[in-house]
């Protein structure tokens, strides 16, 4: 993918990409694209929008999805009972309407002079119908209002990030207009550089015995919730906080609250895992 | 430029559209790719929409650019000669010339390595294995093209890429873990305005104002809640041994899941008698006449079971199995009890489908609608369960 004119993202300097993500990052962006990436929780889905925006000097937009949101919230927002309110008691012109049109970010996205990136964050939290909804806006990039009779168009397309925790089936004629990329965990070499994008200066033997017992308990395949990148970022801290030998943490594995969140798989971790260190290490005494 | 691989993708049953392929080629056009690599993510990104086919597209990648043939499924073509075990005896006489010239080290071999990537997979592994000596899986084994595995690599990081199939996991088929479920029965739900008026009503208000000439009048009303009542009846012990941790994952989600109105649970052994029982040691017990009476018929049922029990555990008078519940009534009849009073029942069963070709699990397929333990079988018996028979 040489010489080519569009901005080509290659990660930055706090956030490691694979090859595969940056390239499919490029494809989005080459062909003025939704991409929407999913994937484990805590790999990064969300710190990848703002890992595009800093590398391509672009402002970034955040749309949150929740449970409520509708997508007509996304285009722009008709106060109706502000206006109702300002027609009795307020002083401000109420025959205008435009006053009380609210772009949303949608509409902010595409009103910006510069091109900026849009996260529209945790898609599948809202209304099944919700990605349908945006279709025709998502490909013309401009809708109309028909309060004011304007259409707002775009002046340069932003580059749409979509993330999705594949709680609901996303619409087929919204993914077919989408470029999708699917994050998988990081393997333990790109966890180490990951690692050290957030701790520069950690000891090579604590990063190593973090690991190694962070990718054990992630292969216990009984817990409800893994341990994932966040948990394991908060984890090393509180080791390098708490000042723990490295030799300490495969035996004892401190503060392993940090990263099972999950009461039953607590229990399950002091139950299999522990009790079963105490035996073998009793053996070894009595040997 | 590219259109077998197309319909290499379509025969995967990957779901690519025209709309996809014409984005792909738009995206050719540009220029945007250099190298097979390129390729093989951008195809992948514009194309496939669900990590679940990634492995499906592999094997279409590999097919298509190494010229290779793939893997057959095993379901489509072992278990299609599976399900007539009347084949064991004909083996075709060029079939018969191709075993032999082939060395049956190493089919054997290739044999074990393709049985153990299925146990992998299947929950029951097992049974499988157990199985694999007698049945005619066996047989199947030394079918030449039974078991075929990819070539070794080279040629492009892509392709390798693709031999890996490290996405296999990510597939439909396999069994499923409990937010899995959980988020499949998500899907069974009908929302209802039900309880107190707490939710206003945004659009109606501006309406009745409006009316008003102004006046602010605030209309309330029901916020929407899920009026699904589910009852799960689920088969333990005995031949279900090896699938107790799958149905544990379902009874889990199921429990857990808290959108449901009522959520009833009961067990049964082999077949419902009588009596279910509340606990998984069967020692409280509650008539199914009274669950029939006492239920309405709006509850969705979910039975789970193998349903592979003797002829006469089935359709016969005392024909439970076990000793101290000898049951008046068949438990056929009872089954078809349950069938008849319940708007939408329907029989999820652990084992695979081929395995299916048995008396009892026929018979019970006939009352209720089966469907396999996974995730794929899970999502159409719960489209089956939401819409009205």
């Amino acid at each position: 993918m040489s010489n080519h004119d569009f901005d080509r993202f290659q990660g930055s300097p706090d956030y490691v990409a694979s090859e595969e993500l940056m390239r499919t990052v490029n494809v989005a962006i080459a062909l003025e694209r939704p991409l929407l990436v999913r994937g484990e929780p805590g790999t990064g889905k969300t710190m990848l929008a703002s890992s595009i925006a800093r590398a391509l000097g672009k402002q970034m937009i955040v749309w949150n999805i929740k449970s409520t949101t509708k997508a007509q919230e996304g285009l722009y927002v008709y106060d109706t009972v502000q206006r109702l309110n300002d027609s009795r008691f307020g002083d401000r012109d109420v025959s205008d309407i435009k006053h009380y049109i609210k772009l949303g970010k949608l509409g902010e996205s595409f009103t910006s002079p510069e091109q900026v990136v849009l996260l529209i964050d945790e898609i599948d939290k809202a209304d099944l119908e919700f990605p349908n909804d945006l279709l025709n806006e998502l490909d013309e990039m401009s809708f109309y209002i028909p309060e004011t009779r304007e259409t707002i168009n775009t002046v340069k397309r932003p580059i749409v990030i979509i993330t999705s925790n594949a709680e609901k089936e996303l619409p087929d004629a919204f993914l077919r207009r989408c470029v999708f990329h699917y994050i998988e965990f990081p393997t333990p070499e790109i966890m180490e550089r990951i690692i050290k994008v957030h701790f520069p200066d950690i000891q090579e033997k604590l990063l190593g015995a973090a690991l190694k017992t962070f990718y054990t308990l992630r292969d216990i395949d009984d817990f409800r919730k893994k341990p994932s990148t966040a948990e394991l970022i908060d984890w090393i801290y509180a080791l390098i906080v708490g000042g723990i030998p490295h030799e300490r943490i495969a035996k004892e594995i401190p503060f392993v609250g940090a990263l099972i969140k999950k009461e039953t798989d607590y229990a399950y971790f002091m139950e299999h895992v522990m009790n079963r260190r105490m035996n073998t290490y009793g053996m070894r005494w009595r040997d | 430029m590219f259109t077998y691989f197309f319909y290499l993708l379509k025969r995967r049953k990957v779901p690519v559209s025209v709309t996809e392929w014409m984005t792909l080629m738009e995206a050719l056009a540009s220029g945007c790719v250099g190298d097979l690599d390129d390729f093989y993510y951008m195809a992948r990104a514009i194309l496939v929409k669900s990590e679940a086919y990634y492995d499906q597209y592999d094997v279409a990648f590999q097919e298509y650019f190494k010229g290779i043939e793939p893997p057959p499924e095993i379901r489509e073509q072992i278990l299609d000669w599976l399900k007539d075990p009347l084949n064991r005896m004909a083996v075709s006489q060029e079939m018969q010339a191709l075993l032999d010239s082939l060395d049956l080290d190493e089919l054997l071999q290739e044999f074990e390595k393709r049985l153990r990537e299925q146990t992998e997979q299947h929950d029951g592994g097992g049974y499988w294995i157990g199985r694999g000596g007698t049945s005619p899986f066996g047989h199947s084994g030394y079918n030449p093209a039974g078991i075929r595995i990819g070539g070794e690599g080279g040629g492009g990081r892509a392709i390798k890429i693709a031999q890996e199939r490290r996405f296999r996991n990510y597939r439909h088929d396999i069994t499923l873990d409990v937010r899995q479920i959980k988020l499949a029965l998500k899907d069974l739900r009908q929302l209802r305005r039900v309880g107190p008026l707490d939710e206003l009503a945004l659009e109606e208000t501006i309406d009745a104002t409006a009316r008003n000439a102004g006046d602010i009048e605030l209309i309330w009303r029901r916020s929407r809640q899920n009026a699904v009542k589910l009852l799960l009846l689920m088969d333990v012990g005995g031949s279900m041994e090896p699938y107790a941790q799958l149905c544990n994952r379902l009874f889990s989600a199921a429990h857990s899941a808290s959108h449901f109105k009522d959520f009833q649970y009961y067990y049964f052994h082999n077949c419902v008698y009588d009596y279910l029982y509340k606990d998984i040691e069967r020692s409280d017990t509650v008539g199914t006449a009274h669950i029939l009476q006492t239920l309405e018929p709006d509850y969705k049922v979910v039975l789970v079971g193998d349903a592979r029990i003797g002829t006469t555990e089935l359709t016969h008078r005392y024909g439970s199995i076990s000793y101290y519940e000898p049951n008046e009534t068949p438990g056929i009849v009872w089954l078809k009890r349950i069938g008849e009073h319940f708007n939408h029942a329907i029989w999820l069963n652990p084992t695979k489908e081929y395995y299916w070709n048995h008396a009892t699990v026929m018979a019970i397929g006939r009352l209720f609608p089966m469907f396999e333990l996974t995730l794929e079988g899970l999502d159409q018996s719960i489209k089956k369960l939401v819409v009205r028979r």
